[in-house]
């Protein structure tokens, strides 16, 4: 019988199957950041084990880590505090840590697959539920907790249930000015929020088939948004083009042989799906998020739907999002006046969302009223900008060019909302609160759309500001 | 790690908190995550819902008089609760407030998988079943409220309402084997046959 990517990847890294009806999965690759393993390390060292497969595991510092300044000790003491955890665990667990002093610190979605550890068939886990970003290279990659990092550093396994699997076909060519973003926020519009529970998600159709690696890692980090477990593309010719020569990927007389293993790890014509869901991506538009969640989402033109328009447990979401941020049902996205445009995340810190970014920055300057930050996703994004002069293109416009790390994403760092703050932003979420202050407001949109934002002052379509037609 | 802590029955005082899609930032708002121990979390569940920018209680049902009962709590919740971040700080800091257990229409995955990881059940029902059991707890919340692993109900002031959840997960916890480590480790050998298996780890090629 045909199978799927899903089905492979399992059936190799299955250790036994669980009394509990969950199986046993061996995790080929272990991502470790400082915010959610101090705990398990903390529970490993008290049950006096050893991490397992310390050369399976990989750690660096994102989430906490200020994007102002390198010098340590950080002003933040608790800040300082969980690096110098972080630092005594890597040490003492013999781990290998990418801090800013090697040359490769980053936000781990983003030095994971840039340092070519990230690949086709592997299992992967993190404490970080937008893991699911690996899957862009046909990994199955999970977001974890606290106690289940405790459990993979113990024995590099995690006991989880196989979800069912809906394949996503997103079919005909993206309009210019619509991106991968727009993608994966219609698809959460199109699913909802908890469509995906219980389930992986399998991206697909010719759309995804053109995308580069970026841009389905863009798609793969939301999967999560949509309430997926994981999601995934299966691996190709574009998949082993971006590995090749990578420092950690197979190297010389390996690769061959590596791609061969890859290639046959991808989903078989003819595998059962639980579910297809089919997407026309050819009609897309820039995508708005108005909500408090990322299924709350409309095409640039449109207009913030009416409570009416939600089936019935939605409903009061719909309501609650209103109030939250402020704005009446029928009235208009575009045009609403923003106060900060943040572009960076795991979701679009990348190398390409930079330029696509900085291609909107050229066309004119930040409005005076608007704080405008950018924050590569990682150091090497951030080399490869500053040698293409991005970070000029954007200081000249009035943005300002940060250090790499999370940021704004999840305000754990100095870079933090002030009050009802409206922020455009390229990252994940728009939940209350989410972006540092309890009352501020997010609109998550595409990186060209936050700097389109930046330079009006206001949500703008990005399409008319390149010179096209809305 | 200690002997095998069973958990057939949960009961306590319960207290709904309404509404689907209560994200974990909501739960536990982020920079409550700056820490290294998972110490002292229980007052800040649900801090920005509960309290205004001058640390005013903003009437929160966390903090409403008549459900602060003293002891074990189980919160009753709608749908896809959890969703989001998958901090293990938001079902921490539910547990530490004093809530052992959650009836729910339905749980986010890793949510849902945190809580086990902490002996914490989340026991499904239907709308209507948690709708009634809302609205006979907020009519009158003095009452111990019971959930049943064991014949999958809850019973609250004389009525039983049918809960469910996966039959793997019930025999965790009714056997007392939802310490993921402890389970995982008894592979032994198993571990490492698999991964030698695994060309990615024997190394491609040879």
């Amino acid at each position: 019988m045909a199978k799927t990517l899903l089905d492979k990847v399992w059936e190799a890294h299955t250790v036994s199957e669980l009394p509990s009806g969950q199986t046993q999965l061996f995790i080929g690759l272990h991502l470790v950041h400082e915010v959610t393993s101090p705990q398990a390390f903390q529970m490993l060292g008290e049950l006096k084990l050893p991490v397992l497969f310390p050369d399976r595991t990989v750690a660096t510092v994102d989430h906490i880590i200020p994007t102002h300044t390198q010098t340590r000790p950080f002003d933040d003491e608790q800040a300082e505090t969980m690096m110098r955890e972080i630092e005594r665990n890597c040490r003492s667990f013999g781990i290998r840590l990418y801090d800013r002093a090697s040359g490769h610190q980053g936000i781990v979605h983003v030095i994971g697959p840039e340092m070519g550890l990230t690949q086709p068939g592997l299992t992967i886990a993190c404490g970080d539920s937008h893991t699911s970003t690996h899957g862009a290279f046909g990994s199955i990659a999970f977001g974890v907790g606290t106690s289940q990092v405790r459990d993979v550093l113990a024995s590099q396994c995690l006991a989880i249930k196989k979800p069912r699997l809906r394949r996503i076909e997103v079919n005909g060519t993206l309009p210019a000015g619509v991106y991968a973003k727009d993608v994966i926020l219609h698809i959460i519009r199109t699913l909802g929020v908890k469509g995906g529970v219980g389930y992986a998600y399998e991206y697909a159709g010719t759309v995804l088939d053109r995308m580069t690696m970026e841009e389905r890692m863009t798609v793969c980090n939301m999967s999560i948004e949509g309430g997926a477990r994981c999601g995934y593309v299966n691996p190709d010719q574009t998949t082993f083009d971006y590995l090749r020569g990578r420092e950690l990927a197979p190297q010389g007389p390996a690769f061959e042989p590596a791609v061969g293993w890859w290639r046959s790890m991808a989903s078989e014509p003819g595998a059962a799906y639980d579910e297809v869901t089919r997407l026309d991506g050819s009609g897309l538009s820039p995508v708005v998020t108005w909500g408090i969640n990322p299924g709350q989402a409309i095409g640039v033109t449109e207009r913030i739907p009416d409570a009416a328009a939600f089936a019935a447990d939605e409903r009061d979401v719909a309501v609650d999002a209103y109030e939250y941020m402020g704005w009446k049902p029928g009235a208009p996205i575009a045009g609403t006046k923003v106060d900060v445009a943040f572009i960076g995340s795991c979701t679009n810190g990348r190398l390409s969302d930079l330029r696509e970014a900085a291609r909107v920055a050229r066309l004119g300057t930040v409005k005076p009223s608007v704080k405008a930050i950018v924050v590569p996703g990682s150091q090497a994004v951030a080399r490869q900008a500053e040698a293409e002069g991005l970070d000029e293109v954007f200081r000249t416009a009035g943005f300002e060019w940060r250090l790499p790390g999370c940021s704004m994403c999840l305000a754990m760092n100095p870079d933090k909302l002030v009050g009802r703050q409206v922020c455009a932003s390229s990252s994940n979420r728009n939940f209350k609160g989410r972006q540092g202050s309890p009352s501020g407001r997010t609109l998550l949109m595409s990186p060209a759309m936050v700097a389109a934002a930046a330079l009006e002052g206001a949500v703008s379509d990005v399409r008319v500001l390149l010179g096209g037609s809305a | 790690m200690g002997g095998l802590v069973k958990v057939q029955t949960v009961t306590g005082r319960p207290i709904p908190l309404r509404g689907n899609d209560i994200d974990t930032d909501r739960i536990i708002p982020a920079r409550y995550l700056k820490a290294v121990t998972f110490d002292g979390l229980g007052h800040a569940a649900f801090f920005d819902e509960r309290f205004d920018a001058e640390g005013h209680s903003k009437g929160h049902i966390l903090d409403e008089p008549r459900f602060q009962a003293k002891g074990t709590r189980v919160a009753i919740v709608n749908k896809n609760f959890g969703c989001g971040s998958s901090r293990e700080h938001a079902p921490q800091a539910l547990l530490r407030w004093g809530i052992k257990a959650l009836i729910g229409e339905s749980f986010a995955d890793i949510f849902f998988g945190n809580c086990v990881a902490l002996g914490m059940p989340c026991v499904t029902a239907s709308e209507a079943e948690v709708a009634a059991l809302m609205a006979a707890v907020e009519e009158d919340p003095a009452h111990d409220l019971t959930v049943d692993l064991d014949a999958r109900t809850a019973t609250y002031r004389g009525r039983t309402y049918a809960v469910d959840l996966p039959p793997g997960v019930r025999n965790q916890f009714l056997q007392g084997t939802w310490d993921g480590t402890r389970v995982l480790l008894e592979a032994g050998d198993r571990i490492h046959q698999t991964a030698q298996r695994l060309p990615y780890i024997r190394g491609f090629g040879k």
